[in-house]
């Protein structure tokens, strides 16, 4: 594969979908396995064309269900992968993302969100797969989300989620919006020296002294790729360090509380949240992807009335920052949390200001963004 | 034939050989490609599966391709769990999704042998759908589907091959749906390969597996299996070894016969053979011719 | 070996005797072994294995002629067989008429 033909170093124009796409194939994607759903459609377009150039795979699975099998095949076969969706399609592939957690697959997925419940908005913008990309599979498990706001960071957040997927060994959420995937903005992408990539944590260990699931201080096993005489065996089922199925209280405690600590112990290093005129600030605004952008605006209109008010954008979502909100909980009147959906994260950000701070959502119920004023009507009551 | 069973090796036999049951440290030949500390396996007394593995690793070995070249994917169920026995790169996934699994690690690694070895209930109820669209892609890979007529893991409830009036513990009163013709669906999805054997067949199976893993595209190759414990038991039919038996007396070879007439009725004539074996373009061959365009 | 009827080729023909060996605590007790075995080789004991199922016996264990069916119908991967001696030897054994066969089998 050439980099460069993956990499399309340069100023484009456009849209966030292809933007994702081009970050997939600049991380060194090279199997998708898609099917196609607005408003998620145009990243599997684009890596139809795009990945036949890099030698790679494009394939139009038979429903999202087999996409997201099909990647996690891909990776044990030693392919960075990767599939896209959005509302109905996020559901059908709860079940397989979980095995991708239990199984410890580096895979991304990026849901470009729609409104719901059911088939809902297909063309309208929603966040309300927040709590779904947290808590959709069954079981107890640890995700990383990140919410990009522009096309720019979908280029930019794909390559950081393979990059997260292979430093933890886990499938990795990308979730965009609507509004982001369809709007189109200047795109620079860089050249390959300076895309920093995470290789895959393959074991150096001989076949006779390799144990699939033995971890080392940071939880992470590694991996092997099929067909080189490890002789492995995966599974969804519970299993011990030899990668066995032990289906009891002992093993099954060993295994989830370290799939769920190699996110936690490592929350720190992977959090990433943006702040503007945080400290001293009276309001604090808690947003997240498109939104964030409105909440901008209503940000420069408080400021325009003197209010003192700051902004906080997690770019990942998950891990949540609750050691930050919990410390700015302290120093603030109260949080806003405008998000596209009846209320999600603003339960987290209620839970880590522990009543310390007032917290206000302001709700939509999905299918346009915020009016600013909506944004700026809760600062106010916040402040009254 | 009838040889004799008192010819010369049976005098021959020395009265201090010790009796072969008390042979011990035994290192049984398929264990090369068995995860011996797993054994003995979960299946019931007389089950079918644990026959079709053996002549699953026989049927490797007859091909010559090295053994590590080789990924097994199952699915849920009883036969589900062959992926956690042999030893080869294997991957127990989800319920019904071992196919679309399997597309991801044929198409990123095309020179693995994928071999999905999954339940009937697992490949044409639930992953009915993975099935015939990778037939209709022609995906080189190879699908061994047990099939035993019920799903014996949960406790034997009708699957879409229970025959019609077989008694299941969700179809009490008897089957009253039309159950899939396995060969058939596949074969008019544009399998390259198709054949069926039971597990009483031990060699034919064997070679249709070889023949099934060295073919150029898709085949799959069904074997009836007894499940005494549910099937047998539901349907008064005996142990497993009457099934074996059943199998015995009613089964027809009919190499080539036309995949419509492969219904299977409860307690009747099984056909048996191989029905299809054709060349066909890949996808990956077709990915190829279409990228040069 | 003995025919019922003395093939032409006879002096051409091999015919391999085989060693069966059993994997007692695998087996489950199916009996398929026992009931395909062309050549009557083996029979159910009377001892149960450590979890209760009657494993097979080779009573026979001179007539088997390693045709390897009790290996492969075993759904238990317990029992198995290994060539041993070939025609001419069996030939040269059926003159000498007493030569002990077995024995190295413990391997």
């Amino acid at each position: 594969m050439s980099a460069k033909h993956a990499v399309l170093t340069g100023e484009h124009f456009m849209n966030g979908d292809v933007a994702a796409a081009e970050g997939g194939l600049a991380a060194g994607c090279t199997f998708f396995g898609g099917y196609p759903i607005t408003p998620a459609t145009e990243v599997a377009e684009r890596m139809s064309e795009r990945l036949p150039e890099v030698d790679g795979i494009y394939i139009q699975m038979e429903d999202e269900i087999a996409s997201m099998c099909a990647i996690l095949g891909a990776a044990w076969g030693g392919a960075k992968s990767m599939t896209s969706t959005s509302g109905p399609g996020f559901s059908l592939m709860m079940e397989n993302l979980g095995l991708g957690f239990m199984t410890e697959t580096p895979c991304v997925l990026v849901n470009v969100q729609r409104g719901g419940p059911s088939t809902g908005l297909p063309t309208l913008v929603g966040q309300q797969d927040i709590m779904q990309a947290r808590w959709g599979s069954h079981g107890d498990y640890e995700v990383i989300a990140l919410a990009p706001n522009s096309p720019q960071e979908c280029f930019d957040l794909t390559i950081e989620a393979f990059n997260l997927s292979e430093q933890y060994r886990m499938p990795v959420l990308v979730m965009t919006d609507e509004v982001i995937g369809h709007m189109t903005e200047k795109v620079v992408i860089p050249p390959p020296e300076q895309i920093r990539l995470t290789p895959r944590r393959y074991t150096r260990r001989p076949p006779a002294e390799y144990v699939p699931f033995a971890t080392g201080q940071d939880l992470v096993p590694e991996m092997i790729k099929f067909g080189e005489g490890y002789r492995v065996h995966i599974t969804g089922l519970t299993h011990d360090e030899r990668g066995y199925p032990v289906i009891n209280a002992t093993e099954q405690a060993k295994l989830v509380r370290r799939l769920v600590d190699k996110v936690r112990r490592n929350a720190e290093r992977i959090l990433r949240v943006e702040e503007d005129g945080t400290d001293g600030a009276e309001v604090v605004i808690v947003c997240y992807g498109i939104t964030s952008r409105v909440a901008q605006m209503a940000l420069e209109l408080a400021r325009r009335k003197r209010k003192r008010v700051g902004l906080m954008r997690l770019v990942t979502v998950w891990p949540f920052p609750e050691a930050r909100i919990r410390e700015l909980a302290r120093q603030v009147r109260g949080f806003v949390v405008p998000e596209i959906n009846l209320g999600q994260i603003v339960y987290e950000v209620e839970r880590c200001a522990a009543g310390q701070a007032r917290t206000l959502l302001v709700p939509h119920a999905g299918g346009d963004v915020h009016p600013p004023e909506a944004i700026l009507r809760a600062i106010e009551e916040v402040l009254s | 034939m009838s040889p004799s069973r008192t010819d010369s090796a049976t005098r021959n036999a020395s009265p201090t050989a010790p009796p072969a049951a008390e042979r011990t440290a035994l290192r049984h030949p398929k264990d090369l490609l068995l995860r011996e500390d797993r054994l003995p396996h979960i299946w019931c007394p007389t089950c079918g599966i644990g026959t079709c593995v053996a002549s699953f690793i026989e049927a490797i070995a007859e091909t010559g391709i090295p053994e590590e070249k080789f990924a097994v994917i199952s699915g849920i169920g009883c036969t589900g769990r062959v992926a956690g026995y042999v030893k080869l790169d294997s991957f127990h996934t989800t319920h019904g999704r071992a196919i679309p699994y399997a597309t991801g690690l044929h198409l990123a690694h095309p020179e693995m042998k994928v071999v999905v070895f999954s339940g009937d209930g697992d490949l044409v109820a639930i992953g009915g759908n993975h099935l015939i669209h990778a037939a209709r892609r022609n995906l080189d890979i190879t699908i061994i589907c047990v099939n035993n007529f019920i799903y014996g893991m949960t406790g034997g409830q009708l699957a879409p091959t229970t025959p019609h009036t077989a008694r299941t513990t969700t179809s009490p009163k008897g089957n009253w749906e039309y159950p899939f013709n396995v060969p058939h669906l596949v074969a008019s999805c544009g399998a390259t390969y198709v054949a069926r054997w039971t597990s009483l067949h031990v060699r034919r199976m064997r070679q249709a597996m070889r023949e099934a893993i060295l073919k150029r595209g898709f085949s799959l190759v069904e074997i009836i299996a007894p499940c005494s414990t549910l099937y047998a038991r539901k349907n008064r039919l005996g142990t497993g070894y009457d099934l074996m038996k059943f199998y015995h007396d009613n089964c027809e070879v009919r190499h080539g016969a036309d995949t419509k007439e492969l219904d299977i009725e409860f307690q009747q004539k099984i056909a048996v053979g191989k029905f299809v074996d054709v060349e066909k373009p890949t996808f990956l061959d077709r990915i190829g011719a279409g990228r040069k365009k | 070996m003995r025919f019922w009827r003395t093939p032409l080729d006879r002096d051409k023909f091999e015919c391999p005797h085989g060693q069966v060996f059993i994997i007692v605590e695998r087996c489950k007790g199916c009996a398929f072994c026992v009931e395909y075995c062309p050549r009557g080789v083996l029979e159910i004991s009377e001892k149960f294995n450590k979890k209760g199922y009657h494993y097979p016996v080779a009573v026979r264990e001179g007539a088997c002629v390693d045709c390897n069916l009790c290996e492969v119908i075993c759904p238990e991967f317990a029992i198995y067989t290994e060539c041993r001696n070939e025609c001419a030897e069996d030939e040269a054994a059926e003159e000498a008429s007493a030569q002990p066969e077995g024995g190295e089998g413990t391997s």
